[in-house]
């Protein structure tokens, strides 16, 4: 993994539309509009500015949704440009861009190369045709993976895939056929999520909750893909996320280790000058303010509680060296029934969760607090 | 006025054949409240009354009537708790009556009941006038409601007033009935004080206020009075009669009537119902017959399930006791529960009323363990010990003979459920004595039964094998030897003590069974796998297991948004306030209860 700079900061650009609304999202986004993208992007160049900060290294970059891929490169360029005026971007800093497979194009994804995005994130959910239809999305399996392969032909080295899991009456076997279908294609990182319906989505108002696979079954089918992927060398990094050696992603790590991010756009989120802070989910408010609303979401971040909760998420797990006395002694005293059960592994002054600790990852971190 | 103008009767029925409706009929006749006031079945004055339809508490009320003679009578209707954990009450209020209108349901007829209560009755030399009510019915046959009472009371009952109480159908007759039918009562207002307290309540204002019926002399404010068993002496403050609505001093009162006395007095715990008031100074020779302290049957563990609340439910129970000596309660510490207390209690529905009450009226959410009846255990070494909880009880290799309480029951159902009784009574342990048939399609069933056997669910059951037609009545019998033991209940290999209970051996291995299962079902799989096992003395005769959970809700934090993940700890943190933690269990208040209810 490659050790990321402390001191560092992130950027996170959360690009808040989209064509389709999918059934299961949870997050904020709007329907695309050339003329709001375009608002939109005059607004992040202002955050930019406003954000400004040359006394470190910025070393990632995300472009997140929504769907960014929405936005045409000579957009993703304007942005990249600021970004370069207003910060240190470090040589080998991590940039990537979140897409839809049916948006994706040979002449877009050579002009995001071009724009200076290193890396891409395929939203490609599946590899089944019923399956995509059953999440409403709106790309066939037959497009994901060409997108795959045209992002490489054209010279992304470093490309993910985003797939879902435990999806209404799926079985181990039509997720394995995912499985094999996604690491036959040149990519480095996936990214795997079970579907939770949140409240409020079009999903929870269909009952589409109902129709989930059991805790039993799901915890199979996770343990299944953990066990598969490793087979194939992308080890498992985090909760949901899987890379070839060297390709974990450092953005979504610096989350974990509680490094500083800076988010802009709605809905976005930031760890950063000592707090913790979000924007409101407001587009029109966001596209017409100089500079963003926010408002504080943790006034002390870097609590022994988050460094728990957040630590555990990684493979690489809690040093026990970084809590104090008090807390490491409590957790000590907690770990063998832990590592009886299969949840945890320790390794003198480390520990960490085993996939199937991940799996039940809340009530091991309540437990631990 | 006159003695001879007096009369003090009660009315007896089993529950919804129209006690309430009745008294509140024969409460506007006489005008007593203005038809305004009238609120649905005024004596029941609480809630749990109203809702369950039975009186818990006895109440009183001085009626004025104008009779077809042309004279003025007093009416003192004295209302009868009517469930059998009060048998003692309603033995002390009849003895305070010269009369009892004995209400049946034309429908229905007579119910175990009505009948234990009316042979109380009897035994009082109380007059009874039988009132045949809910004759506007379909289903009503007064014809053979009547003869039902002629053979199996033996009283004559072919000219007893027919009457909708409902309609107000004949009402008065009942009332001419009283007038003519019940006599007067007798006592010499010369004589020295000797009263009779019937019931009693706390007020904040005035104290203890007690209700008494004057067997001979009078009582004047200023007077001070003795109550004879607890030896107390209290100047009276207020002597006078109740109004459906209110107290109305007298500032005396004299043989033959039916008041209420204040007199400052602090705790209720003084004034038992049944003991004799006398004045101090010149005292009567010996009190009334039939006074005894009444004992709690039934004992139970009350817990907050909010540790914090314990406070809160000790204040509760001290005001419930205030109106009800019959509640004991003393602190009582669980391993698994915390701090609660021992509650004592007259029988199954007095627990389930106080339980109510505490949860209702003072808003306590409360875990309760499974009722215990008091056991007697010989020792090896002669000592008696009576075991009220399972906690205390001795090492078996320390007791000689162990005994538990059994009750005479006697049960009335219409025949065609004879079967289903007698299968319930035997799988109760129980010891048939008799059967007599009451008419055609009416039987009375006569069983020895365990207390432990019936405290549970006894009573439910029985009305679900009786499509809810059987009706049941018991009194303690004594105590008789019986092979008990004492059942633990361990999860994840420790004990948890408040679901320890003391059951007949060849009980056990069934009731082991269903509470494992019982708890398995309510204990919601957690971190790590749960077992669950029964055991008697160190042996395990049931077990099973709560697997370990697989997976939890896993929150996204996209973007760095890691309040969503917050939000789900702070949730888990909510729920396992709510829970119990026994080592690394967590176990709900819901599977506390669960195991009290195992054949539901």
């Amino acid at each position: 993994m490659n050790t990321p700079m402390h001191g560092g900061l992130g950027i996170y650009i959360h690009v808040p539309f989209c064509a389709v609304k999918c059934g299961y999202c949870s997050f904020c986004s709007f329907p695309y509009t050339s003329s709001a993208a375009a608002g939109f992007v005059d607004a992040v160049i202002r955050n930019l500015k406003h954000y400004s900060d040359k006394g470190r290294p910025v070393d990632s970059v995300y472009f997140g949704g929504g769907t960014p891929s929405l936005l045409r490169a000579g957009q993703i360029e304007d942005i990249m440009s600021e970004l370069h005026r207003s910060f240190v971007l470090s040589e080998n800093a991590e940039v990537t861009l979140e897409a839809n497979p049916g948006t994706l194009s040979r002449d877009r994804i050579n002009g995001y190369l071009s724009a200076g995005i290193n890396r891409l994130s395929i939203g490609v959910q599946s590899l089944d045709d019923e399956e995509l239809k059953l999440l409403g999305r709106t790309h066939s399996a037959e497009r994901a993976v060409k997108a795959v392969y045209e992002a490489a032909d054209c010279g992304f080295s470093n490309i993910s895939c985003d797939i879902m899991l435990a999806l209404p009456g799926q079985t181990t076997d039509q997720l394995d056929k995912t499985i094999s279908g996604l690491t036959e294609l040149p990519l480095q990182h996936i990214s795997a999520y079970i579907l939770k319906i949140e409240d409020g989505t079009a999903f929870f108002s269909r009952g589409v909750q109902r129709l989930l696979p059991s805790d039993e079954l799901t915890a199979e089918m996770y343990l299944h893909m953990v066990r598969r992927l490793g087979e194939s060398g992308f080890q498992q990094y985090e909760v949901s996320n899987f890379s070839l050696p060297g390709y974990e992603s450092r953005h979504n790590c610096r989350y974990w280790m509680l490094e500083d991010y800076i988010g802009i756009g709605p809905s976005a989120h930031s760890c950063c000058y000592g707090r913790r802070f979000a924007v409101p989910d407001d587009i029109e408010d966001f596209t017409k303010s100089n500079a963003q609303r926010e408002y504080i979401t943790e006034d002390t971040p870097g609590t022994a509680e988050e460094r728990i909760m957040l630590s555990l998420r990684l493979r690489s797990g809690l040093q026990l060296s970084m809590l104090d006395d008090e807390d490491r002694e409590r957790i000590e005293k907690k770990l063998p029934a832990l590592e009886n059960a299969g949840y945890c592994v320790r390794n003198s002054d480390n520990i960490s969760l085993t996939p199937e600790g991940f799996l039940v990852s809340n009530s091991v971190i309540s437990y631990l607090l | 006025m006159a003695n001879d103008k007096i009369r003090n009767f009660c009315i007896i029925a089993h529950i919804d054949h129209g006690k309430s409706t009745l008294a509140d009929r024969i409460l506007e006749l006489t005008e007593t409240v203005a038809v305004r006031d009238m609120e649905d079945q005024l004596l029941d004055n609480m809630d749990i009354e109203r809702e369950r339809g039975i009186t818990i508490k006895a109440r009183a009320v001085r009626l004025k009537y104008t009779a077809r003679d042309g004279e003025d009578y007093i009416f003192n209707l004295i209302d009868t708790p009517g469930h059998v954990d009060f048998n003692y009450e309603v033995s002390r209020s009849l003895a305070a009556c010269e009369g009892a209108i004995l209400v049946v349901d034309a429908s229905q007829g007579i119910e175990a009941q009505t009948l234990a209560n009316t042979y109380l009755a009897i035994e009082h030399d109380l007059e009874v006038v039988p009132v045949v009510n809910k004759i506007d019915l379909p289903s009503a046959d007064p014809e053979r409601v009547c003869a039902e009472v002629e053979n199996v009371i033996g009283i004559p009952a072919m000219d007893a007033p027919r009457i909708s109480a409902k309609l107000g159908t004949n009402v008065e007759e009942v009332l001419e009935r009283i007038v003519t039918d019940i006599p007067a009562p007798s006592g010499d207002t010369e004589k020295p004080l000797k009263a009779l307290i019937f019931d009693s309540y706390y007020d904040p204002y005035k104290g203890v206020i007690i209700y008494v019926r004057i067997k001979e002399g009078r009582v004047r404010t200023g007077d001070n009075i003795r109550l004879m068993a607890t030896g107390a002496v209290f100047t009276v403050v207020e002597a006078g009669f109740m109004d459906a609505n209110s107290l109305v001093n007298n500032n005396s009162l004299e043989a033959g009537e039916v008041g209420y006395i204040a007199a400052s007095i602090k705790s209720i715990g003084d004034t038992q119902v049944g003991d004799t008031v006398t004045n101090d100074s010149d005292p009567c020779d010996e009190p009334l017959p039939g006074y005894r302290k009444v004992n709690p049957m039934v004992f139970s563990g009350i817990y907050p399930a909010d540790g914090a609340k314990y406070g809160d439910l000790r204040d509760a129970l001290e005001k419930l006791q205030l109106n009800d000596a019959s509640l004991s309660f003393e602190p009582e510490t669980s391993v698994a529960l915390g701090f609660g207390f021992r509650c004592g209690f007259l029988g199954l529905l007095h627990m389930e009323i106080i339980q109510e009450r505490l949860e209702r009226e003072y808003n306590l959410d409360l875990i309760t363990t499974a009722p215990s009846v008091i056991y007697k255990v010989t020792m090896t070494n002669g000592e008696v010990q009576y075991i009220d909880n399972p906690t205390n009880y001795p090492d078996p290799a320390l007791i000689q003979t162990a005994e538990e309480p059994v009750v005479k029951a006697s049960i009335l159902s219409p025949s065609e459920f004879v079967g289903n009784i007698m299968e319930l009574c035997q799988d109760r342990r129980g010891t048939f004595k008799d059967m007599q048939y009451l008419d055609d399609t009416r039987v009375e069933l006569h069983y020895e039964l365990p207390l432990n056997e019936i405290v549970y669910d006894f009573f439910d059951v029985l009305k679900s094998r009786t499509k809810g037609y059987a009706s049941f009545d018991y009194e303690l019998k004594g105590y008789s030897p019986s092979k008990l033991v004492k059942l633990d209940i361990l999860l994840n290999g420790e004990i948890v003590d408040a679901l320890s209970f003391i059951i007949h051996a060849d009980k056990a291995y069934g009731r082991a069974r269903k509470i494992a299962e019982k708890l398995k079902e309510n204990i919601p799989r957690q971190l790590f796998e749960v077992p669950i096992q029964a055991a008697i003395g160190g042996k395990i005769i049931a077990r099973e297991t709560v697997k370990a959970m697989r997976k939890d809700v896993l929150a996204k934090c996209y973007g760095g948004d890691i309040t969503r993940k917050k939000k789900l700890l702070e949730k888990q943190k909510e729920g396992k306030k709510r829970m119990r933690q026994l080592g690394t269990v967590e176990v709900p208040q819901e599977a506390f209860m669960s195991v009290l209810k195992l054949d539901s």
